[in-house]
């Protein structure tokens, strides 16, 4: 083993360099699928016929595949049928794809905690259907999201990793690119790169709980 | 077709195999969390966070490189450190959902605290436990796809092979998803069941 190599200077920021795609990527995968994951949760959510239906299809289709099969058909499937993207886009449209449909489950599940009184009494109270998803369902429901959405975002940042084998320049790729120069430099650069994905995740849960504990 | 069975049956085998022994390692590593000895716990705590917080694919790789074993059995040894970790969670927030009353009834009975667990606290923290654990072996059966990566026989290795030999990209990855529905949404739809069941008799 040979630390002193191994985290050499240039090594170091090599390896910083696929830190940084692996946040970036994790980062817009994230807000994305937030977007689109609470979109398709409401949706499903408010029960509109036909819609609701082939959105609870799609979602539990996407929700049984391995991730690493949709970033491969993402990367090198698309584009026979002329969908064609670079490296880093198709990580994040696969990322996308996945985390939106698991995203979408839990804004459900956490509406539909709700108890249902809660709704009768709003809507008695005059508030209209979206008053009361704006005021008395949302507040509630998104206390109760926020731990299963942050481990949701942990397992994101973990999944980036799949994208090696797209070849995405990120951490892994990196490390897997200067233990490939010398044997010696494999466990000082496994190391490295687990603590460095445990730092960032174990950060995250943390800031869960301790919102969970604040919050309840 | 060949190929696509033969990957399948990987792909059951290896995930089978997996779920056993990470079953087996979680309770464990549960049982250490919340065992009387503040050492065993540290110990627990530590695997648990620092596994949980890690990718996969970084363990299976590590595995694959530095055991030198093959491609299959690194993936299947990488799945059961890494599910263990989300098993032994699960079991441990099941037993600390089981009232302490019973723990302590049962010691003034004058069991040990190993029977304790194992006649009383654990068939109880079973029932809560299921429909997490099934969630985890759906998990699990899309985490062993990483024993494509590592050369492991499975339906994403066969996958890859048959498209690259063929160019047949578009098509093969549909059939091969299809491999996976196959697994998966019978399990999901247990799972969803279990929690339905469960959660009435509770």
């Amino acid at each position: 083993m040979d630390f002193m190599g191994a985290y050499s200077l240039d090594h170091l920021s090599f390896l910083m360099e696929g830190f940084w795609v692996t946040l970036k990527v994790a980062f817009i995968s994230i807000v994305l699928s937030f977007l689109i994951g609470s979109i398709v949760g409401i949706l499903r959510y408010a029960r509109i016929p036909v819609l609701s239906h082939v959105l609870a299809f799609i979602v539990e289709i996407i929700r049984n595949l391995p991730l690493l099969l949709i970033i491969f058909f993402t990367y090198f499937a698309l584009p026979e049928i002329g969908i064609d993207m670079e490296i880093t886009s198709a990580a994040i449209v696969a990322l996308t794809v996945f985390e939106s449909a698991m995203i979408s489950e839990i804004i459900r599940s956490g509406l539909k905690s709700i108890e249902k009184g809660q709704i009768e009494a709003a809507r008695s109270s005059g508030l209209n259907y979206y008053q009361t998803l704006r005021f008395v369902v949302l507040p509630q429901a998104l206390r109760r999201m926020v731990p299963p959405l942050v481990s949701q975002f942990i397992s994101l940042l973990k999944d980036t990793s799949l994208a090696v084998v797209i070849a995405l320049p990120d951490l892994l790729h990196n490390a897997q690119i200067i233990y490939g120069q010398k044997q010696s430099y494999v466990v000082p650069m496994f190391l490295i790169i687990a603590m460095m994905y445990f730092i960032v995740n174990y950060a995250l849960s943390i800031i869960a709980r301790r919102l969970e504990v604040k919050r309840v | 077709m060949d190929l696509y069975l033969e990957g399948f049956k990987y792909t059951i085998i290896a995930s089978l195999i997996a779920l056993v022994a990470s079953f087996a390692l979680g309770t464990i590593i549960a049982v250490m969390r919340i065992a009387p000895l503040k050492i065993v716990n540290v110990i627990g705590t530590v695997y648990v966070e620092f596994i949980r917080n890690i990718p996969l694919v970084v363990i299976v790789f590590f595995i694959f490189i530095v055991a030198g074993i093959s491609g299959t059995a690194a993936g299947v040894l990488g799945l059961t450190i890494y599910t263990a970790a989300f098993i032994a969670e699960a079991i441990r927030a099941g037993i600390m959902a089981v009232p302490k009353g019973q723990l302590e009834a049962a010691r003034s009975s004058g069991l040990t605290y190993g029977q304790a667990m194992r006649f009383i606290i654990l068939p109880q923290a079973i029932k809560i436990v299921i429909p997490p654990l099934g969630n985890q072996f759906i998990n699990l059966v899309k985490n062993s796809s990483v024993l494509g990566i590592v050369a492991g026989f499975d339906l994403m290795y066969q996958a890859d092979l048959v498209s690259s030999q063929t160019y047949v990209v578009f098509d093969v990855y549909i059939f091969v998803a299809l491999f996976y529905l196959v697994l998966t949404i019978p399990l999901s739809l247990g799972v969803g069941y279990l929690e339905k069941r469960l959660g009435k008799t509770s």
